[in-house]
């Protein structure tokens, strides 16, 4: 019977964004070895996309929005905009999930993959609008690659929650 | 089992509607807040209160993780110092012989400028005073490129404030609360600043967009850059300080400019923040966007066919005491600019020509005189040896000097010599 026990919100969520959090405020830190900057991966994707996957939630939108002011605040960006992506890449891995679904763990990167391309691409024509003036492509490639590295992450927090609930097996 | 034949998959059904109602709340609320922000003012009341909090806490976080590696970074220096002692003794003797010469270069362009000023009476910019700050986090995406330092309001840190590093400028202050202060790169999508070529003069705006390098864009003139050319702040619109060195200037794989930045050089820890006031936090914006009411025209009725000649006048106090302003009419031109001038002369001149000085330091708006238009035999015979001094002694028509319309008759004086300050360098 504990197959059927709800899922606690703390453990799925509250837990893994607290992970998420300090991992982006570590990643922060001004430090520079033989020239090189760490670099800036967007951890909390890693979660908008685990969260969509393992079972829809009312707090898992709240949880990404506020992920998103997070990092906005922290890297001084446009209040809004990493919270607006983040939510993109969340609700499109949301309505893809019954696709999703039963998909081995390549595929579920490629999607992962194009949840993290569609929050970028919105980011990229928002900035653009907002700015009046063209971000440079390395760079979002750059994080882009740092950002789908961190798929390894998402896999293990689907394989931890995923059957915890069987309602949304 | 498939998931029709899931006996409580019915229950799905209310929750994945109450997610999918959640989620189009919570992205209602993030494009509203998306919307309403107003980062790209770099207003010091846009930065927003949520900001300034985070912003307090955040740096002395940011301070303490970053505290191993800097004493990481220190330990290693210790190391390297002391197994690259000899070497890096030899390269310091080299560079100190070198810079030896360039301190005597400085000097005597110090001392040569120093009279250029005094002569042309130029109003040199104050010192700047200086704020030193820790880099305690730092963000280098595509979408901003921000750092925070760990100096704040309570140092003067106001929002516009420029900040360098080291080796050159950084950005600009963005946000100040108390004890920490957000630093716009130039790298970042939303920074644009003004800047000239070294070589040439020529202006351009450097137009971050989140990479390492930085374009340049509205650059104008003709063939106005090469490649290693040294970019520097040009100070137009009063945001930055003129002369602040920027980097050298390359051609991108795009074949546009760009700018390799000079404080990309070394690993920005320590920065500088210039507690420099920029034309708008200076003036009275109030007073200045009042238009006076402008004295009426004289028409050609009023106007005297010739301007009166000067009088030879020994300066008194009444004549040495300012005039309405309705006076200065274009039709007698006074040597208003000489006038206001002249602290600076007189500061120069030899004692011999004091006589002329003394009509000179009048305040602007004083009746010209023949010991200003005509110098006495004293003062002809020290000309030689402050001959740029005599030649700006000389009196001019305000009208000439300040670049108004030319009064009815040409004036007697020969055109303004070429002066060092155009198109100096800082």
């Amino acid at each position: 019977m504990s197959a059927a026990r709800p899922l606690e919100p703390w453990r799925w969520l509250g837990v893994p964004m607290l992970q998420a959090l300090v991992a982006t405020v570590l990643f922060g830190i001004p430090l520079r070895l033989y020239g090189l900057q760490l670099p800036q991966p967007v951890f909390p994707m890693v979660l908008a996309f685990a969260w969509a996957v393992i079972r829809p939630s009312i707090l898992a939108p709240f949880g990404v929005l506020a992920m998103g002011l997070f990092l906005d605040i922290f890297w001084g960006g446009p209040l809004g905009l990493w919270a607006v992506c983040l939510l993109i890449a969340y609700g499109g891995a949301l309505s893809a999930r019954s696709i999703m679904a039963s998909q081995g763990r390549l595929i579920l990167w490629a999607w992962y993959g194009l949840a993290t391309a569609s929050a970028m691409v919105a980011g990229y024509l928002f900035v653009m609008l907002d700015s009046k003036s063209t971000p440079g492509v390395i760079p979002l490639a750059w994080q882009f690659l740092a950002t789908i590295v961190l798929y390894p992450f998402a896999q293990r927090l689907i394989d931890l929650f995923e059957d915890a609930d069987v309602r949304f097996r | 089992m498939s998931l029709r034949d899931n006996p409580l998959g019915e229950l799905k059904v209310p929750l994945t509607w109450a997610a999918a109602i959640a989620l189009v709340v919570a992205a209602i609320a993030a494009t509203a807040i998306l919307v309403t922000d107003r980062r790209e003012t770099f207003k010091a009341e846009a930065y927003g209160a949520t900001r300034r909090a985070s912003d307090t806490v955040l740096a002395p976080v940011g301070d303490v993780l970053a505290a191993p590696g800097r004493w990481t970074g220190a330990g290693v220096d210790t190391i390297r110092d002391y197994f690259f002692a000899g070497s890096e003794n030899r390269q310091l003797k080299a560079e100190l012989k070198e810079m030896r010469q360039w301190r005597d270069v400085a000097i005597a362009l110090r001392d040569e400028n120093d009279r250029y000023r005094t002569i042309l009476g130029l109003k040199t910019d104050p010192p700047i005073p200086m704020v030193a700050a820790r880099i305690v986090s730092d963000s280098h995406g595509p979408f901003a490129d921000t750092r925070l330092a760990n100096a704040g309001s309570e140092r003067g840190v106001k929002a516009g404030n420029p900040v360098m590093s080291e080796n050159g400028l950084v950005g600009r202050v963005i946000g100040v609360t108390d004890g920490a202060s957000r630093v716009l790169l130039l790298t970042d999508i939303a920074s644009r600043t003004p800047v000239m070529i070294d070589r040439t003069n020529a202006r351009a705006i450097l137009t971050g967009d989140g990479g390492p390098n930085p374009r340049l864009d509205y650059l104008r003139g003709r063939d106005p850059i090469r490649e290693g050319d040294r970019v520097l702040t040009s100070g137009d619109g009063g945001v930055l300080p003129r002369g602040l060195p920027v980097g050298t200037a390359v051609k991108g794989l795009d074949g546009r400019w760009r700018v390799v930045l000079a404080s990309d050089r070394a690993a920005i820890d320590f920065v500088r923040i210039l507690l420099f006031q920029d034309f708008t936090q200076v003036v009275n914006v109030k007073a200045l966007n009042e238009m006076p009411t402008p004295p009426p025209t004289p028409g050609p009725g009023i106007l005297p066919a010739t301007p009166p000649e000067p009088t030879a006048k020994p300066p008194t106090s009444e004549s040495a005491g300012p005039k309405p302003s309705a006076t200065s009419s274009p039709a007698t031109p006074k040597p208003a600019a000489t006038a206001a001038r002249a602290p600076s002369i007189t500061a120069k001149i030899p004692p011999a020509a004091k006589s002329a000085s003394t009509v000179l330091s009048a305040p602007a708006g004083a009746k010209p005189s023949v010991a200003a238009s005509k110098p006495p035999a004293a003062a002809k015979a020290a000309a030689p040896k402050a001959s740029t001094s005599s030649d700006a002694a000389k009196p001019k028509p305000a009208a000439v000097q300040l670049g108004a319309p030319s009064p009815a008759k040409p004036s007697p004086a020969k055109p303004r010599p070429k002066t060092p300050a155009e198109g100096a360098q800082p």
